[in-house]
């Protein structure tokens, strides 16, 4: 069994961190604006956000990529990563946002994933502008969210870039997998009760970009989250079992090789259950590219162990 | 609390026929439920074949039930002790509830109505906060285990208030005594869910009853409290019956009526705690089930209470196939089906019990 969690191939990891090393003295200058105002439209500030509340664990992941680092003020109390975001990590709710305790931070900007409150009403009423990046269905989406959110602090060349390098990443990832037209099965696993994600979510079109067939997927039409029966699970005996709850419920390869009736799946037997990130599997941050290098792996070792 | 229970139907008048012939019903009732039980599912061996499975695991037979492996994996490990669990769950939350009704003399009375539901819920609340992660190497899952505790703590919280206030002269002060100590655990919990919003769906999920993961090892470990529960609760249904008078007068009866509510409450709480540890949440059971025997087989407690766990058993045992295959292959929480069930079920109470209550 391997554990991936630890692992940190971010396969265009140097040269983003090069991009965010450029150091915080890189005050969002005109000259980005300028050069590319061709394409920008009138959602460009008019003056660029030096006071960023992220509210949402994605975003923050997101605003650290593009080196807006210096202009973020305030974080949400899940925001974990990158490590730098520590300094400005608060016990801001992103479920329960507090408009009182975020307006104390005197954001010029507040970065949400979702309005979940009708928070956008209430700080627009006191005037601090709000962005929303809602989750996506595919990786385009993202592409695009990323571009948007560039736009919208002034960072409109970095993000082309961060952009340019998941795009070569996620290439560079497909075309040396194997087994793309196999068709192998998978079960991924949201916590410790069988819930899941059909492809419709955008967690499960990743696993779609390598060929891999959701068992989930029959649900169609009830929910994109559905709970599955272990039974069904269990029946299915899916080719690989993908963990994404080994932070929140403590689930391991082991523990689901000691579950009644598991012990003989062919994933348990062959040793292709493999615990994921929760974090990872739950945002659409720039590190979806670390995700899509341990399906490879996974994937690898899969087709390895078929032949 | 008054007592809304109408004694004219309590002893005298029945014929020997209809008092003998409800147990046996009931139990054939939860044999054919058991069997509908096991043979519906998403998976596993086809609904014929189950029987034959069944009959081959039983001593000296061996019977070719044409399953492959694979389906009698899913059915023994999986689907069995589901079945088993529900019915366990079901017997133990029907009991509690029909034993608790005869202590207030108060038929709305249910199994969570002392705080066990929202103690428990904390309990779960916390060990699943605190980080499940850390505690996945432990040789004891503590989610049952504090949420059992949580359970027994807060009924004891209630017991103590309530005895402060004079619960022994008012059995109504230990129901409110409850009501304060729910609602303050409830309040803990949510506040706890509110600084930890990343573990809602999976408090969610235990709150809405789980009886989607059972094992045996979950039948295991709730077994010996329930059979000692149920015991005790058993054994005194006689008793129950004498409290139906008021406690002044079964204690002129020679009662004593303090100590039997204590034993009954002690009973009905640990296993009743017992099997939320591992079911979660599971409404309306408690109630419906006491109030359905009622109807039918009348209101002595002689008989209600060994009904109650045959009749309650076989109902959970029927309302978790819904569960199993209304969105099949997903699951739709038991919780969710009993209070669909429940919510129909108390209109047509109150329409039969419109005219009896007069």
């Amino acid at each position: 069994m391997k554990a991936f969690r630890a692992r940190r191939l971010f396969v265009a990891l140097p040269l983003v961190l090069a991009v965010s090393c450029g150091g915080d003295d890189a005050t969002p200058n005109a000259s980005v604006a300028a050069d590319s105002s061709a394409e920008i439209d009138e959602s460009i500030p008019a003056e660029v956000p030096t006071r960023i509340v992220s509210l949402s664990p994605t975003h923050t992941e997101m605003l650290f990529a593009l080196d807006a680092g210096s202009q973020v003020v305030a974080v949400d109390s899940l925001s974990n990563h990158p490590e730098e975001a520590a300094s400005v990590l608060t016990d801001l709710s992103a479920y329960e946002p507090n408009v009182e305790a975020i307006s104390s931070y005197e954001p010029d900007l507040v970065v949400i994933a979702d309005d979940y409150t009708g928070l956008t009403e209430q700080l627009d009423a006191i005037g601090i502008p709000v962005w929303e990046g809602l989750a996506p269905s595919s990786l385009d989406d993202v592409y695009e969210q990323i571009e948007d959110l560039g736009r919208a602090i002034g960072r409109v060349e970095e993000a082309s870039e961060v952009v340019g390098l998941m795009k070569s990443g996620v290439e560079s990832i497909l075309s040396q997998a194997p087994g793309l037209d196999l068709g192998l099965t998978y079960y991924h696993e949201l916590d410790d009760t069988y819930y899941s994600a059909t492809s419709n979510t955008f967690i499960g079109s990743l696993y779609e970009l390598f060929g891999l067939r959701n068992i989930a997927d029959v649900t169609e039409g009830t929910s994109d989250y559905p709970q599955l029966s272990a039974e069904f699970i269990v029946s299915q005996d899916p080719d690989m079992i993908f963990l994404a709850d080994t932070v929140c419920c403590g689930v391991t390869a082991e523990s689901v090789g000691a579950r009644p009736g598991w012990g003989d799946l062919s994933a348990v037997d062959r040793g292709l259950v493999f615990e994921m990130n929760d974090d990872l599997a739950s945002r659409w941050g720039p590190r979806i590219i670390d995700y899509l290098w341990t399906i490879s792996e996974a994937l690898t070792e899969a087709v390895a162990n078929a032949s | 609390m008054t007592a809304v229970i109408a004694p004219s139907d309590v002893h005298a008048g029945e014929s020997t026929s209809r008092r003998t012939w409800w147990i046996p019903g009931a139990t054939v009732a939860l044999v054919v439920a058991f069997l509908f039980g096991a043979m519906i599912g998403p998976a596993g061996p086809a609904w014929y074949q189950v029987p034959w499975e069944i009959l081959d695991r039983l001593p000296f037979l061996a019977v070719d039930s044409g399953a492959t492996d694979l389906q009698s994996t899913v059915l023994w490990q999986i689907r069995m002790p589901r079945v088993v669990l529900a019915a366990i769950v079901g017997a133990m939350l029907s009991l509690a509830g029909a034993s608790y009704q005869g202590v207030f003399r108060n038929p709305l009375v249910d199994p969570y109505l002392l705080g066990v539901a929202a103690g428990a819920g904390l309990g779960a609340t916390i060990v699943i906060v605190v980080n499940r992660s850390a505690t996945a190497s432990w040789p004891v899952d503590p989610l049952p285990v504090v949420s059992f505790v949580g359970g027994l703590l807060a009924v004891l919280i209630t017991y103590m208030v309530g005895s402060a206030f004079g619960a022994s002269k008012v059995p109504a002060t230990l129901v409110l005594a409850g009501v304060a100590v729910t609602a303050l655990a409830t309040a803990v919990q949510t506040f706890l869910l509110q600084r930890n919003t990343e573990v809602v769906r999976q408090v969610y999920s235990w709150i809405l009853g789980r009886l989607s993961t059972a094992t045996w090892a979950d039948v295991r470990l709730v077994l010996p409290y329930v059979i000692v529960s149920s015991a005790v609760l058993l054994s005194h249904r006689r008793l129950l019956d004498v409290l139906r008078v008021g406690d002044e007068e079964a204690a002129a009866l020679g009662a004593r009526v303090d100590r039997i509510r204590l034993t009954v409450v002690i009973a009905a709480t640990l296993g009743t705690s017992a099997v939320v540890s591992v079911s979660g949440l599971i409404g309306f059971v408690g109630i419906m089930v006491p109030h359905l025997v009622r109807m039918l087989a009348g209101a002595s407690y002689r008989r209600l209470l060994p009904l109650s766990v045959l009749v309650g058993a076989a109902f959970l045992i029927v309302a978790d196939v819904p569960g199993r295959i209304l969105s099949d292959p997903a699951e739709t929480p038991i919780g969710v089906v009993t209070a669909f069930l429940g919510a129909p079920f108390f209109i047509a109470v109150l329409r039969t019990r419109q005219g009896s209550l007069r």
